[in-house]
């Protein structure tokens, strides 16, 4: 996984809320068995048309938010299946850190896996930096994890708050099941007191 | 200190605690499918390591998978190789695998259950975020994304952070013609798709007590459309009844020894909740959805409401999208509404029961000759069961296609889906655009309204065909 400690780039205004994983990628292109190449499919209802020509009125497809590495965006980003293609394919299109108001749980957990930084801002921050991401390229917002701000082209700051453990894996770039291995002792120990208990029988298949 | 059901599962399975709060939860059961495992399997790979608990695993393929012809084997090469890799995998870490001849095979969240490997009191995850249905066994179970499927291939943990408690008590009888997904959808309509976000969920209350598993199942699937992390109900002599003689399950004595620790798993007298909801059961109707979340629900005797009234603007224009996409005008009754395509199944509603109280509706009714209707069995062992009463004849015999075990129609990522502009009376989950194919448009229902929408040719009060 990639660090992520400061990042200076054009954000991407997505004004909707209840953003579902359906919508960041739908469930036809996720037959794939690899985590790289999903970009092209982000938000392939929204930027591609019926002839898959491109959709121009969609905010990705429009300069300069194609080379942006932020996206805000409105309530309830993220909702629906668990699929962690769907911050792949952010992650591939060059989506580095989303900010909006909310986030459904198990996108907002899968971001982290990958090196987004997922920002949960009041609403009205959430405005104030929709209205500056719409003023596109000459709009840069600093996203610093260490002091936990997020910058205006203005320069105002909104502190935003952020899990210590989370915060330290994408600073450092932590591999997670690296960490947790570090407990086997306490897994084995766990196991040892437990596994023998009748509610938790074992799983084996005949044949 | 009095503690929540959530709070008891939860606590049975901390294997420690970081300074910040983060645990390290133990899981009893990882339920892995075709879709969300190759890249955890890989990282294994990559990283030379194993599966720590291939006793606490199994695999199946569901998502991908042809609902007919299955002897034909898999047409379209990725879904194909998708499950080939499943496939390999599991082989090569020795992992439990139902395959898709087996008569066993079906949805994850069908067979967890039904072959007694969902138990209650249990810590149950999978890379799919329906997953909350085997809260209906008194489980804590939701779902996860890869990187935690490999996490818990790898550690048989996950990181976690205790979520909040919330209940929803559901008060009343049902009445005729109402069932467990009635209630849910009331709920989410009640709540919102973010009403539930950072909590778990437990449902109680007279209406959700009286409930079959079934119905129980039902209400847990759809927690997630509530943006909740997952639903569960207090395990009862429904539950322990349902429990007894499944292959997986504890038999004898040790069957015992568990019941006696499941009577345990009830919330005490006096547990704190962040929040509570109260439902009346007796006062529902069956719900349908009319837009492009699972919260736009309306009773079927009600009609598509109109944006011109919803006073905050960025609202106003996501309900004019959905109008647009759905092909609804503001005012227009829900009933009489044309439909093109009828499906009853998935992990929501691809039970016994609900395949039971679709043909109850049919009674020698014709499915109407426009209506493509297709019934998807939730596992093999639904489907030979169906076959057995003599209801997969009656719903051959009404016109409806009748399918093998799998996701089917719910997600569009097989053959059966929705053609662009299509409209679909559908018993599953998701109403979102494309979900059941791109330009397909849903309105989620119970099986009995589904059955009833697929002889009308229309959306109708399933209570009109009783």
């Amino acid at each position: 996984m990639d660090k992520f400690d400061r990042l200076e780039a054009i954000a991407a205004p997505l004004r909707m809320s209840n953003v579902d994983t359906d919508k960041i990628i739908p469930a036809r292109f996720l037959k794939t068995i690899k985590r790289s190449g999903l970009g092209i499919h982000a938000f392939a209802g929204l930027r591609y048309r019926a002839d898959d020509s491109e959709n121009p009125d969609f905010v990705l497809n429009k300069l300069p938010y194609r080379q942006a590495h932020i996206l805000i965006a409105g309530e309830n980003f993220g909702c629906g299946s668990s699929r962690e293609h769907a911050p792949w394919a952010l992650l591939d299109f060059g989506i580095r850190c989303v900010i909006a108001p909310s986030f459904a749980d198990i996108f907002f957990n899968n971001c982290f896996k990958n090196g987004i930084l997922p920002i949960v801002l009041p609403p009205a921050q959430c405005d104030a930096l929709m209205d500056d991401a719409e003023s596109g390229a000459n709009a840069r917002i600093i996203v610093d994890l260490a002091a936990q701000t997020v910058s205006r082209p203005d320069g105002e700051a909104f502190p935003f708050e952020i899990d210590a453990f989370r915060k330290r894996c994408l600073l450092e770039g932590l591999d997670d099941i690296g960490l947790t291995l570090e407990k086997s002792p306490s897994i084995d120990a766990f196991e040892a007191r437990t596994d023998a208990e009748p509610w938790r029988p074992k799983i084996v298949l005949e044949g | 200190m009095a503690s929540t059901l959530f709070d008891k599962i939860w606590q049975a399975h901390v294997v420690d605690v970081m300074p910040d709060g983060t645990a390290v939860l133990y899981i009893d059961r990882h339920l892995v499918h075709e879709v969300t495992s190759p890249q955890a399997f890989e990282g294994l790979r990559l990283a030379g390591r194993r599966v720590r608990r291939v006793d606490a695993t199994i695999a199946v393929a569901d998502h991908n998978i042809p609902t007919e012809n299955r002897a034909g084997g898999i047409a379209e090469p990725e879904s194909a190789l998708q499950v080939a890799t499943l496939e390999r995998n599991v082989a090569e870490f020795g992992v439990p695998y139902i395959p898709v001849v087996d008569a066993r095979q079906g949805i994850v969240h069908i067979i967890g259950p039904e072959q007694g490997i969902s138990l209650p009191g249990m810590t149950i995850v999978c890379g799919d975020s329906h997953t909350s249905t085997h809260g209906a066994m008194g489980s804590l179970a939701f779902g996860i994304g890869t990187s935690e499927v490999e996490h818990v291939l790898a550690t048989q943990t996950l990181l976690q952070k205790p979520a909040k408690n919330m209940l929803v008590r559901v008060d009343g009888v049902l009445p005729a013609g109402c069932s467990a997904k009635d209630i849910i959808l009331a709920v989410i309509g009640q709540i919102g798709t973010a009403g539930g976000t950072g909590h778990v969920i437990e449902y109680a209350g007279a209406a959700i007590r009286a409930l079959d598993m079934a119905g129980r199942m039902t209400v847990c699937n759809m927690s997630i459309e509530a943006g909740a992390r997952a639903g569960l109900i207090a395990p009862d002599d429904v539950t322990f009844d349902y429990v007894r003689g499944r292959p997986f399950a504890p038999h004898g004595e040790a069957l015992d020894r568990a019941t006696a620790y499941w009577r345990t798993l009830v919330s005490d007298d006096g547990a704190h909740y962040d929040k509570v909801v109260i439902l009346d059961a007796g006062t529902l109707v069956p719900q349908v959805t009319w837009g492009t979340s699972p919260e736009t629900v309306v009773p079927i005797t009600g009609h598509v409401p109109d944006p011109a009234a919803e006073p905050d603007e960025s609202k106003r224009g996501q309900m004019q999208r959905m109008l647009e996409y759905m092909d609804l005008r503001p005012g227009q009754a829900l009933a009489g509404t044309r439909i093109d395509a009828v499906f009853i199944g998935s992990c929501t509603n691809g039970r016994i029961e609900d395949l039971r109280a679709a043909a109850g509706i049919l009674r020698g009714r014709r499915v109407a000759p426009h209506v493509r209707a297709m019934i998807v069995p939730g596992s093999g062992l639904v489907k030979a069961q169906a076959e057995a009463e003599g209801i997969a004849q009656m719903f051959i015999d009404a016109g409806f296609e009748w399918r093998e075990a799998g996701c089917s129609m719910c997600l569009g990522m097989n053959p059966d889906k929705l053609k662009s502009g299509e409209r679909c009376a559908s018993t599953s989950n998701r109403n979102f655009e494309g979900r059941q194919g791109p330009g397909g448009r849903t309105h989620l229902v119970s099986p009995a309204m589904a059955a009833a929408a697929a002889v009308a040719g229309t959306l109708i009060d399933a209570r009109e065909m009783a």
